[in-house]
């Protein structure tokens, strides 16, 4: 009797889907996703994609709409090889931070894989899209996609306009500066163009003014301690120093025409759009996969799932959160979305059953009891680098078996720095914590001068941290096509960070065009 | 509930232009693998797909990346099983850390595949037949609308403003239509009658002018200004865009003494001729001639895979060449090309009576004219460089020297038939001139 009960609430049977099951499967996940987990959610458009689909929108960094470029035929050629050859699956899913949250699904998939996609993207990526920090204050969902929109078209016009070869050459050395185009640390400043402008009119009011000739008639010694003064006040009108190479470029490069300039925005706003995904990879995999675990288990606790399409689920689940150890030959780094899983299911157990020692190292949420709560506080709020600092346990820490290796470049040997022990559980918080700082580990590069009156020498800072130089082959490259947007000679500086000593400095008048 | 879009029937490869800009963006390093590849392979390889390397120049994307063998780093790890704080390990390769970046294959260390239309546009640039003129119109493929006066109909893009009001002039004008100056002179003396103090008189004379003002504004509406007659269109007639119509006419030899190996370099040199022709003319025909002392023509499928054995005799494929011209296609309507392979044999005498059907009748048919002599390997040492050589050989040189429109070349081994193949039909600056 309570069998047949059951069968009658599944809410799809067999493996072939329609669209009103993934309807109903949406409504039935949905329904419970806001009960149980109080997730808030952009609204959803699903689109049913191919095979072929999926890897054209792969070669266009995910998006539905993308200008054309050459290299995006190549990584999708690249793409099509390694699927082609079996080196690689298809994600079963993409999914857009945008609003409507765009959802693409496979054809291919079964219907209980469509159901556990839906769980996954449609609600867990949706909801960390909607309330995480750091997505809401860097990028903008609703206006994504009618951006692109417009990308497409202006590049398109300008190609129209001004041929391939030109508009190429701009794209080319605007994307090789793409991982510096972000701001990391603050806002681009604010002003419209007019304000500034305005700004700028009522300083030269005041400047004539407060004119009095009897400033010219200063000993001339003086004057030059003027001019030393004046290094400082240049760099403040540029704002520098500048950590966004395409921001600076975009704005104060003298040789580039006004379509010119919109190119390098539109590459920068790009930029700035993914530079959250970047930062969230552990957290936005985790939560997602956190979602569609619990909520597969839920439906199938209520009988809306059968055992059959549950087994299902469960083997590609382990197959997604799959960590193998750093001996075994499958190991290619930390998986985010294994991580970002054990973490949350971590952080539940604190809440509602801690040990001693949970108590001791997060006093304000063991035995908290609401785990919803503390999930949905640490989804909003954090990112992987302060996620991880604040939140991985060394019970987790033993369950990984984590340790750190440190490996020093002149060194003929790696050194075991900590394990996981008493002693090690704050450093390998610490360094894992780290390791997922994209600030940090990726070169940072600066517009620290630049004499526009004079010979218009763009000089540019690379802070050596812990000695990791630039690769010497894509350095002059990527010099040189600072030089192409910038005009001038351009120059790097290599400067340690803590001792401030000059390591070498190469310029674009040492690189052959 | 969700909104659900179907996007499996939208247009396919999205990134095909992508694919295309690389494409084009590598294209001179694609090609030179490409050639490459066939020269080494086999000849009939052209004609599928091929998998080449990531071009090297050109398709970098750099930016600043760190040197993965300096500085000092950290790498977490899972799954420590023995190690304890301070135990040193190893670093593979003397170089690296355990994981570090650097080791993996870099993306752009990849081989990927080209359509076979693909390699056959790229293995065929800057290659076509010379001197192609002759021009008819025997079959018409394409249109050109071209202007051919004028007509009553037509859409609204191709109303001749012009024609159309001088048409509506012409019937104002016939039709009496009262101009805007009539109606104006009356308006002004009925303002002039009733500025004055009113008589009897004036009174009915402006009756009469109102009267008049009357009938003459409904005659203008009813005559229109532009009336639907009047319209004229533009005519656009399509005419015929004159279509290159020509002939290739592939020559062997297949005599006793062609061995294997000479028939098989000289099949290669066919396929190859074969496919280009077929790849760049879309309307080209092509005449298969085989010859032992008697010559016959073949269809594609004998011409290179049957086998047929006996003396020599040139002659009788020229022969044959001039009958079928004779035949099938008239002079002033085609162009004629030709291709001979042959190992330079010949029947004694035979040689001369080439170099006399080639001067009398043949050179002066053809556009051009192409031999390729299949030699020894070992001969080619003693050959490449003279022109001394076979009967056949010394024979054409003559032919050769009197006609700019005849090439001729050795080939001696596979590797031969390529460049061979790109001197004889490499695109020329200026089309050759006819003696």
């Amino acid at each position: 009797m309570a069998r047949q009960a059951s069968k009658s609430s599944l809410l799809f049977s067999g493996s072939d889907w329609d669209f009103k099951t993934l309807s109903r499967a949406y409504d039935a996940i949905e329904a419970i996703a806001v009960e149980e987990l109080h997730l808030d959610t952009y609204p959803v458009q699903m689109e049913i994609i191919s095979s072929q689909q999926m890897l054209d929108a792969y070669s266009s960094v995910g998006m539905p709409l993308m200008y054309r470029h050459w290299s995006f035929g190549k990584h999708f050629l690249y793409q099509d090889l390694l699927y082609r050859k079996g080196g690689r699956g298809l994600a079963y899913e993409l999914v857009i931070n945008s609003n409507p949250c765009i959802v693409y699904l496979m054809e291919e998939n079964t219907m209980a894989l469509q159901a556990l996609v839906t769980a996954h993207a449609a609600l867990g990526h949706n909801h960390f899209f909607k309330n995480n920090q750091l997505f809401k204050q860097w990028t903008d969902a609703g206006a994504i996609l009618s951006y692109l929109d417009f990308a497409k078209g202006y590049i398109v016009r300008c190609e129209e306009r001004h041929g391939l070869a030109a508009v190429e050459a701009v794209l080319d050395s605007a994307h090789a500066l793409m991982a510096q185009g972000v701001f990391r640390y603050h806002r681009p400043p604010k002003l419209s163009s007019e304000r500034q402008r305005e700004g700028l009119r009522e300083r030269l009011e005041y400047e004539e003014q407060s004119y009095n000739d009897l400033w010219r008639t200063l000993p001339p010694s003086q004057r030059k301690a003027n001019d030393k003064g004046q290094d400082p006040e240049r760099k403040k009108s540029l704002n520098l120093p500048e950590e966004n190479l395409l921001y600076f470029l975009e704005k104060n490069s003298l040789v580039l025409e006004p379509w010119q300039r919109e190119i390098i925005r539109i590459v920068r706003v790009i930029a700035q759009y993914f530079y959250p995904q970047r930062q969230t990879q552990v957290m936005n995999e985790g939560c997602a996969t956190f979602v569609h675990y619990t909520l597969m288990n839920m439906l199938f606790d209520r009988g809306q799932i059968s055992e059959g399409a549950m087994l299902e689920i469960l083997r590609n689940h382990s197959n997604v959160v799959f960590q193998p150890a750093f001996d075994d030959p499958r190991f290619s780094g930390i998986n985010p979305y294994a991580l970002g899983l054990d973490m949350m299911q971590d952080i539940q157990r604190i809440s509602t059953k801690p040990t001693a020692e949970d108590r001791d190292w997060f006093p304000d949420i063991a035995g908290h009891g609401n785990w919803r709560e503390v999930l949905l506080g640490a989804w909003a709020d954090h990112r992987d680098e302060s996620f991880i600092r604040q939140y991985l346990s060394p019970a987790l820490i033993r369950k990984w078996r984590f340790f750190v290796v440190g490996d020093a470049a002149d060194q003929p040997h790696c050194q075991v720095a900590s394990i996981h022990n008493e002693r090690g559980y704050d450093e390998i918080r610490a360094a894992l914590a780290h390791s997922y700082e994209v600030g940090a580990n990726q070169p940072d590069i600066q517009v620290v001068d630049v004499d526009l009156l004079g010979d218009r020498h763009l000089r540019l800072q690379h802070k050596v941290n812990n000695g990791i130089l630039l690769d010497d082959a894509s350095r002059d490259a990527t010099l040189r096509h600072i030089r192409r947007l910038w005009g001038y000679e351009v120059s790097l500086a290599a400067v340690d960070a803590e001792t401030g000593v000059a390591i070498h400095e190469r310029s674009t008048s040492q690189i052959a065009e | 509930m969700p909104i659900f879009i179907d996007r499996r029937l939208n247009p396919k490869d999205k990134s095909l232009g992508n694919r295309q800009r690389f494409l084009k963006r590598a294209r001179e390093e694609l090609k030179r693998s490409i050639r490459d590849q066939i020269r080494t392979g086999r000849i009939a390889d052209v004609d599928a797909e091929h998998a080449v390397p990531m071009p090297e120049t050109g398709t970098a994307e750099p930016s600043f990346n760190n040197a993965w063998n300096s500085g000092r780093r950290q790498h977490i790890l899972p799954g420590n099983r023995h190690f304890s704080p301070g135990d040193l390990i190893p670093k593979p390769g003397g170089g690296a850390g355990a994981s570090s970046p650097g080791n993996t294959a870099s993306e752009d260390d990849f081989r990927f595949v080209l359509s076979r239309e693909e390699v056959l546009d790229l293995f065929f640039e800057d290659l076509e037949l010379p001197d192609m003129v002759k021009l008819n119109l025997k079959e018409i493929l394409a249109y050109k609308p071209r202007r051919a006066g004028f007509a009553a109909t037509g859409s609204p893009t191709n109303i001749n403003v012009g024609r159309t009001m001088r048409n509506s002039h012409g019937r104002r004008i016939a039709l009496r239509r009262p101009k805007q100056e009539e109606l104006d002179a009356i308006l002004r003396e009925i303002a002039t009658f009733e500025e004055v103090p009113s008589s009897a008189a004036a009174h009915q004379r402006v009756a009469a002018l109102r009267e008049e003002l009357d009938r003459l504004e409904r005659r203008r509406r009813r005559i229109a200004y532009v009336d639907p007659v009047d319209i004229r269109f533009n005519r656009f007639d399509p005419r015929p865009v004159p279509n290159a119509n020509a002939v290739m006419f592939c020559l062997m030899d297949v005599s006793g003494s062609m061995g294997e190996r000479e028939k098989d370099l000289a099949k290669r040199f066919f396929v190859l001729l074969h496919l280009f022709l077929k790849r760049r003319y879309d309307r080209i025909e092509i005449v298969f001639i085989r010859h032992t002392h008697l010559a016959q023509e073949v269809d594609e499928e004998t011409f290179f895979y049957n086998t047929q054995s006996g003396g020599t005799v040139v002659s009788t494929a020229l022969e044959e060449m001039h009958r079928i011209i004779d035949e099938r296609y008239p002079v002033h309507e085609w162009n004629i090309y030709a291709a001979q392979a042959s190992d330079g044999d010949n029947f004694a005498g035979d040689s001369e009576r080439c170099i006399a059907l080639l001067n009398g009748k043949l050179m002066r048919l053809c556009q051009y004219f192409a031999y390729v002599e299949i030699i020894d390997e070992r001969e080619a040492h003693i050959f490449g460089a003279t022109e001394n050589g076979t009967s056949l050989w010394r024979a054409y040189s003559e032919v050769d020297q009197r006609w700019p429109n005849f090439q001729m070349s050795r080939i001696a081994t596979p590797a031969d038939i390529y460049p061979v193949f790109r001197q004889l039909f490499g695109r020329q600056p200026a089309p050759l001139k006819r003696a």
